[in-house]
């Protein structure tokens, strides 16, 4: 089964840098981390005007949708995906295989130049997520649910 | 899967509305969000048809609100329902938390109701998952409807394992908060075990 997802203070600092040089370096509008599952992880940049909820989970639908295609033609996935609009661009690419990283630009960057920074991002992402995977199976940090009651989550749905 | 970030203290969860075609499940969600404060939800979307039948899917971002600190949200999907969505409701299961299934009680649905069941339980197989260990509830809806079978038969038929149930008539709002709250309630003890 899959992996619960676990986000640190550290590593989500170190997640959030490199965002926001892939943001400068790109001269992109904003960049954004997101689950394979739909979860925003972090965004970076001009976000105010955006609706970073949807954005993610419809991206993450586009990812699957995507991945389900690569699967039916014997590929193993399609690594990135480019959408050109009049005035927004959006490059999304699968980083670690777990999860999604957006930029969003327009002709203040290029095509070229995203990709040449998203090549770059995505390593530093890949240690990081590495790092988090390990940290989160070892069990070395106190989980939230370990202080949370049956009496918790009764009084959560109490109206 | 569910998402823990410490961070910005936040549990986030996804559940999966299944069921046949036509039989409510974006009806619930559309109840689910009109009935919402608006600081407690965001955007619902809808990827529909022209005829306004789910296409890929429905999505409502929930917030439940806090347990020890910690924001619980809840992600809404609802699976195209008609046959031959099969491969676009596999990928919605795809890292599913919960699950509810929405049986129509119409007598002549219940075939439609037993195939849904059976193609529930075989994506989930094929995701890694198996129906009778995930957080999962069943809702009976369209009870007001002159031709709705017996609880009883709907029962036997689509709750063998005796989940909790719900009956429902989604565009009144009976029974759909009480099958959202069921299914959160069982996520979160999850997830609690889980530790």
């Amino acid at each position: 089964m899959i992996q619960q997802l676990v986000m640190y203070e550290e590593e989500l600092q170190q997640i959030n840098q490199v965002c926001d040089v892939l943001h400068r370096e790109s001269n992109a509008r904003a960049v954004l981390v997101i689950d394979k599952n739909g979860q925003t992880i972090t965004q970076a940049g001009d976000v105010e005007q955006l609706d970073v909820t949807s954005l993610s989970s419809l991206t993450a639908g586009n990812v699957a949708a995507t991945g389900g295609i690569a699967q039916l033609l014997s590929e193993k996935e399609f690594a990135g995906q480019f959408h050109e609009g009049e005035k927004t661009n959006v490059h999304i690419s699968i980083v670690g295989a777990r999860v999604i990283l957006v930029v969003l630009f327009d002709e203040r960057s290029s095509l070229g130049l995203v990709r040449l920074r998203v090549r770059k991002a995505a390593n530093e992402l890949t240690s990081v997520l590495d790092v988090l995977v390990k940290k989160s199976e070892s069990g070395s940090q106190p989980s939230v649910f370990a202080e949370i009651t049956d009496d918790d989550i009764d009084n959560l749905f109490n109206d | 899967m569910s998402f823990i970030n410490y961070s910005s203290r936040e549990i986030n969860c996804k559940i999966v509305y299944y069921g046949p075609g036509l039989c409510g499940k974006t009806t619930n969600l559309q109840y689910i969000y009109n009935k919402t404060m608006p600081e407690a939800k965001g955007k619902m979307i809808s990827l529909a048809t022209e005829t306004e039948r789910t296409l890929f899917f429905d999505f409502l971002p929930l917030a439940l609100g806090e347990i020890r600190g910690f924001k619980t949200r809840f992600h809404l999907y609802t699976v195209p329902g008609q046959v031959f969505y099969d491969a676009s409701r596999k990928l919605i299961l795809k890292g599913v938390d919960g699950v509810v299934f929405v049986g129509d009680s119409q007598l002549e649905r219940m075939e439609a109701n037993i195939e849904s069941l059976e193609n529930l339980r075989s994506n989930l197989i094929e995701q890694g998952y198996n129906l009778d260990t995930l957080p999962y509830v069943v809702q009976y809806n369209k009870r007001d409807l002159p031709n709705a079978v017996p609880l009883a038969e709907l029962e036997e038929e689509l709750n063998p394992t005796k989940v909790p149930s719900f009956e429902a008539i989604a565009p009144k709002g009976n029974g759909v908060f009480d099958t959202l709250k069921a299914v959160a309630k069982l996520v979160l003890t999850e997830l609690k075990k889980g530790k």
